[in-house]
């Protein structure tokens, strides 16, 4: 107890603990005797330096506390009926945070307390990621081969092998491609409206229903389509009308992100092209557009990313098909959900296969599309350099 | 080619604050005039009613007049757009559109809005442009790179050739040093009394030396209390402001004693 870290008031211990140990006698500079009290009889000392944990001591604490945790796995030993992994991690914890209260002060034990509790979210937060990675990938990659992407299930026996997804995919592009050649010009020019001109009552209701929009779950705009427009005859349960239910649930996203990207814009910029004499609508197209572009194609593909595997809609507006339909606008058109949804609930091995195999297919065309937006973002974002 | 600016009876408001009230002020031919004054007082206000910027801002609006050679560019039929196309501005901060290479941020308001008339190519505007503001030798070599990657004052030159290429007849400079080091900032106050010969230009600023090394005329702003609108307490030539003030409060703002 030499310097100031340890004689941090808050510190519970210490008294119990006159010595921290080594590490205070070898890399402590001279000691300050006394700590604060006595400051002045150093007046030349800053107090600028403190006792530090040397780097291997989390790596070491960590190491004792999955032994611990190995023994508590081996011996069978329960700690108030905590799993070897918990009991491993609120030793870490524990044991971390008490050294270092001790040695290093209590500023630097709330740090490591917090930078570890930081990292172990973070590392909850990706398991559940990575475990259906990991499982799609293994289930669903046996099945891949080139007669999986290039047949239907026409004449294949749902509950036999064989069959493909040529048919589902084909729906599903057409499906999100019809919803984004609805929603994301009307999106995107909302967005403009709410941040570029949207003053008033209209632009309050405009985004209030935006936001509205974004609550409504998706079978309820699978069900507004099935009776605005199928129950009315004015469409039969069709891609089309797929299309149009998906449009619904992207519309909310892509202007939410739009308008976010929008705003972020410098008004500077605007008031600079607008001095040079431009119009406001060109200053828009060319300046304010082209700035927040990458934002905007991210956001887009979020939007498509989410509707791409939306199932419950899909089964009310165009329920599924076996057989390769290119047409949208007439007869059930099979989509990469609900060929999961519908090979899942046959129930065979061979059918749970193939839903896997659809599954992965589907991230894997997420993925893809992700990708090629953000190529996309990266010719068109402002460049530095 | 330039022209000669009155001010008749200016009142400025955001909304219903009237933030300026009653400027009378000419600004001559081929002069250069700066605007002074503590912060708040309205000289950025006045500078930005002039080629009606400030009703870019929602609510803000004018009474009173701002004629240029005689014509009210508050009359009916009046387009800002062409307005801003006649009266240049450069802004304090550098603003070099991020999407553009240092090329198409000079012919950025060309581009934008293409001007049949001249037979110029682009590369030869953009030339000129460069020359004019000074910075052509600096980037000649690095045309296509973008222009965000200059240093600032050389940016801030890129604005200034991006303001001159619309050929405008006046130059709005609204503090256009105060984000600059030194050297930059002597490099556009040459660059000021070089382009004079060819515009009318009005520049605010904070930094009285720059107002008397650059400035022909020179207008005080001032206001008696916060909330309350700013007033132009007196003009004339920059000489006579700085020696002979003819109100207390410009020599006491001049000398340093408020403001």
């Amino acid at each position: 107890m030499t310097d100031l870290s340890g004689l941090r008031s808050g510190a519970p211990v210490p008294d119990t603990t006159p010595h921290s140990g080594p590490v205070t006698s070898s890399e402590a500079p001279p000691p300050n005797a006394g700590g604060r009290q006595n400051r002045g009889d150093s007046a030349d000392s800053l107090h600028l330096t403190g006792n530090r944990l040397p780097r291997w001591a989390p790596w070491v604490i960590a190491a004792g506390a999955i032994i611990l945790g190995l023994l508590v796995q081996v011996t069978g030993i329960t700690v108030v009926g905590l799993a070897p992994g918990f009991v491993a991690a609120f030793a870490f914890l524990l044991v971390q945070t008490a050294t270092s209260w001790t040695v290093e002060g209590r500023r630097h034990a709330t740090d490591r307390l917090a930078t570890t509790l930081i990292y172990t979210t973070f590392v909850l937060a990706l398991v559940p990621l990575l475990w259906i990675l990991i499982t799609v990938i293994a289930k669903g990659l046996s099945v891949f081969s080139p007669e999986f992407f290039t047949s239907t299930m026409r004449n294949v026996n749902p509950r036999a092998e064989g069959g493909g997804i040529a048919h589902a995919f084909v729906g599903t592009l057409e499906q999100v491609g019809i919803a984004a050649l609805i929603a994301v010009p009307i999106g995107v020019l909302a967005a403009v409206y709410l941040v570029e001109f949207g003053k008033g009552r209209f632009a309050y209701w405009i985004s209030f229903f935006v936001d509205v929009m974004t609550g409504i779950p998706s079978i309820v705009a699978g069900l507004f389509i099935y009776t605005a427009l199928i129950l009315t005859g004015v469409l039969e349960q069709s891609g089309l009308a797929a299309g149009l239910a998906l449009a619904i649930l992207m519309l909310p996203v892509i202007v939410r992100a739009t308008e976010e990207m929008l705003r972020i814009v410098p008004n500077e910029l605007r008031e600079g092209a607008l001095a040079l004499g431009v119009p406001k609508w060109k200053v828009i197209l060319r300046i304010v557009i082209p700035t927040a572009i990458s934002g905007i194609i991210t956001g887009v593909m979020l939007a498509v990313a989410r509707v791409a595997g939306e199932t419950a809609p899909l089964l009310l507006v165009t329920f599924l098909a076996q057989d390769m339909n290119p047409n949208p606008a007439t007869g059930s058109q099979a989509s990469l959900p609900t060929f999961v949804w519908d090979q899942i609930s046959r129930g065979t091995p061979a059918s749970i296969d193939r839903a896997w195999g659809g599954a992965l297919a589907l991230i894997l065309f997420v993925l893809v599309m992700y990708a090629g937006a953000r190529i996309i973002a990266k010719i068109y974002s402002p460049k530095a350099r | 080619m330039s022209k000669q600016i009155d001010l008749v009876d200016l009142d400025i408001y955001y909304g219903d604050f009237l933030a300026v009230e009653g400027v009378n002020l000419t600004v001559k031919a081929n002069s250069v005039m700066s605007f002074i004054g503590p912060s708040g007082c309205g000289k950025s206000t006045v500078l930005r009613s002039i080629n009606r910027m400030h009703e870019v801002i929602p609510g803000a609006h004018v009474k009173g007049a701002v004629n240029l050679d005689g014509e009210n560019l508050y009359g009916p039929n009046v387009d800002p757009v062409l307005v801003r196309r006649t009266i240049g501005m450069v802004f304090q901060r550098p603003n070099p559109f991020p999407t553009m290479s240092i090329a198409e941020n000079v012919i950025a308001g060309l581009k934008l809005e293409k001007d049949k008339k001249r037979k110029e190519s682009m590369d030869e505007i953009v030339e000129k442009s460069l020359r004019g503001a000074n910075l052509w030798e600096e980037v000649k070599d690095r045309l296509k790179r973008p222009g965000a990657s200059l240093s600032g004052g050389q940016q801030q030159r890129l604005c200034i050739a991006r303001a001159i290429a619309v050929e405008p007849q006046v130059l709005l400079m609204d503090e256009p040093c105060s984000a600059l080091d030194p050297i930059s900032t002597l490099a556009i106050e040459d660059l000021i009394r070089e382009l004079k010969d060819r515009y009318t230009i009005i520049i605010v600023t904070h930094n009285m030396q720059q107002a008397g090394r650059v400035s022909d005329d020179t207008a005080f702003f001032n206001l008696s209390g916060i909330g309350k609108p700013g007033h132009l307490i007196e003009v004339g030539p920059t000489a006579q402001i700085f020696s002979h003030p003819e109100h207390k409060q410009t020599e006491d703002y001049i000398a340093g004693r408020f403001g």
